[in-house]
C-alpha cells in the first residue's frame, strides 16, 4: 500500500517485470528482489492487527461447536476463509443439515473468483504450478494490498510481495485458530474485538474510491448489502457486489 | 457444547464437510488464474468490470457491519458502529493508515458503548 521510496529495494531491471521469475529465487540473501518480499510482509501487518482477533474468534468459535483442536486448525488449513469457516462453525453448532453447512460455507466463498480474476493477469508469466500454489494462499487481504500495490509501484515483483503479505496472515490465521481454542473466550464479547475487521475493509474501501465510477460501485455496493443483509445464504454480500460493478459500469458509460 | 452434531455422523462427518468447503474454495481461488495462462490477453470485456472489483466487494463486506436498518430512522442512525465506522471513515480518508483507522475506530466504539450509551 505504502508508495514509499524504497525503490532501491525492488528489482531496478524490471521492466514488464522480467526479473521476476520464480525459479531466481533460491538465494533470497544474494536477491535484492528480497526486498519486496519484506515490503509485503510489513504493508500487511497493521491488517494482521485485524485478522488475529478474527482467527481467535475461529477458534473460540470451534470449541464452542463441539469440534476438536485438530478439525479447528484442519478447517482453517484446508478452507482458510474467516466470513466461511465462522458461517460453517456456527451451523454445525445448531445442528443444521450437511448440505446447508457445506452450501453456506462455498457460497460465501464465490467472491474468491472475482478475486481471482481481478488478480490473474499479474500472476500470467509463471508457470502452471507455482500458480496452483500462490491460488492457495489467495484472500481478501492479500488481494486487496497486493492489486493495490501492483497498480501503484509496477516495479514491484509480483509473486514477492504477494507471497510476503499472503503468508503472514496464514501464519497469523493457524496461530490465532490454535490460541482461540486453547485459551477459549478470555476477551468479553462487549469488547466487539471483531469489530477490527469492517475497520480493516474500511481503511482499504476508502482509497479505492477514487473517481467517480469506483466510488458509485462502493455507494451502491454498501447500499445494497445494507438493505439485502436480511437474505440467506450470505447472499446480501454477492448481491451488492454484483450490483456495485453494474452501478460502476453504468456510470462510466453514461456518466461523464 | 456437545460432542458434534448427531446430523453429521460425529467428526468423519465434519471432516467431509472441511474437505467439501476446502475444495470448492480452492478451486474458486484457481479459477481465472489457472485459466489467464492459456489465454494470452485479458479480454477487456472482463478487464473493465474488475475495476470495480475492489470498491464494491469492500462496501458490500463493511457496510452491512456499520448498518443495520432498523424501524425509525433515528435507531439506525444511533448507533455506536455507524459512528464508530463514520469516524474511522473520516480517518482513513484523512490519513490512508489501517492502523490509525483500526485504533480510532475500536477507541470510539468503546467510548460510545462503555461511556456515551451506558
Amino acid at each position: 500500500m505504502t508508495v514509499d521510496g524504497d525503490l532501491a529495494d525492488g528489482d531496478p531491471s524490471a521492466g514488464d517485470h522480467p526479473g521476476d521469475d520464480p525459479s531466481a529465487g533460491d538465494h533470497p540473501g544474494d536477491d535484492p528482489s528480497a526486498g519486496d518480499v519484506r515490503a509485503g510482509v510489513r504493508d500487511v501487518s497493521p491488517l494482521l492487527l485485524g485478522i488475529a482477533p478474527f482467527a481467535l474468534v475461529a477458534g473460540i468459535a470451534a470449541v464452542d461447536a463441539g469440534l476438536g483442536l485438530a478439525e479447528a486448525v484442519g478447517m482453517s488449513v484446508i478452507v482458510f476463509a474467516g466470513a466461511s469457516q465462522l458461517a460453517a462453525i456456527d451451523l454445525i453448532g445448531s445442528n443444521a443439515p450437511f448440505a446447508v453447512v457445506v452450501g453456506t460455507a462455498v457460497v460465501i466463498n464465490v467472491r474468491m473468483v472475482m478475486y481471482s480474476a481481478s488478480i490473474a493477469p499479474h500472476f500470467a508469466d509463471y508457470g502452471r504450478r507455482f500458480r496452483a500454489g500462490l491460488a492457495y494462499l489467495l484472500t481478501d487481504q492479500a488481494y486487496a494490498l497486493s492489486v493495490a500495490e501492483f497498480e501503484a509501484n509496477p516495479e514491484r515483483s509480483r509473486w514477492r510481495y504477494y507471497l510476503g503479505a499472503a503468508a503472514a496472515l496464514w501464519v497469523v490465521w493457524q496461530i490465532g485458530t490454535v490460541i482461540g481454542v486453547v485459551v477459549g473466550a478470555s476477551v468479553p464479547d462487549a469488547w466487539g474485538l471483531t469489530f477490527a475487521v469492517p475497520l480493516v475493509f474500511l481503511a482499504l474501501l476508502v482509497p479505492a474510491m477514487k473517481d467517480r465510477p469506483t466510488t458509485a460501485a462502493g455507494v451502491a455496493g454498501g447500499a445494497v448489502a445494507v438493505v439485502a443483509a436480511g437474505l440467506p445464504l450470505n447472499l446480501g454480500l454477492l448481491t451488492g457486489a454484483v450490483s456495485g460493478i453494474a452501478v460502476g459500469l453504468l456510470t462510466e458509460v453514461f456518466g461523464e | 457444547m456437545t460432542g458434534g452434531s448427531a446430523l453429521f455422523g460425529g467428526s468423519l462427518g465434519i471432516w467431509l464437510a472441511i474437505l467439501l468447503i476446502g475444495l470448492a474454495t480452492y478451486g474458486f481461488r484457481l479459477s481465472f488464474i489457472h485459466l489467464f495462462g492459456r489465454i494470452d490477453e485479458v479480454p477487456s470485456r472482463i478487464k473493465r468490470p474488475l475495476r470495480y472489483v475492489p470498491p464494491a466487494v469492500l462496501a458490500a463486506l463493511v457496510l452491512p457491519d456499520l448498518v443495520t436498518i432498523r424501524p425509525s430512522v433515528a435507531a439506525t442512525l444511533v448507533d455506536e458502529r455507524l459512528i464508530a465506522g463514520v469516524v474511522a471513515g473520516a480517518v482513513a480518508w484523512r490519513t490512508e493508515n489501517v492502523t490509525a483507522t483500526i485504533g480510532v475506530g475500536m477507541v470510539t466504539l468503546w467510548l460510545f458503548r462503555f461511556v456515551v450509551f451506558a
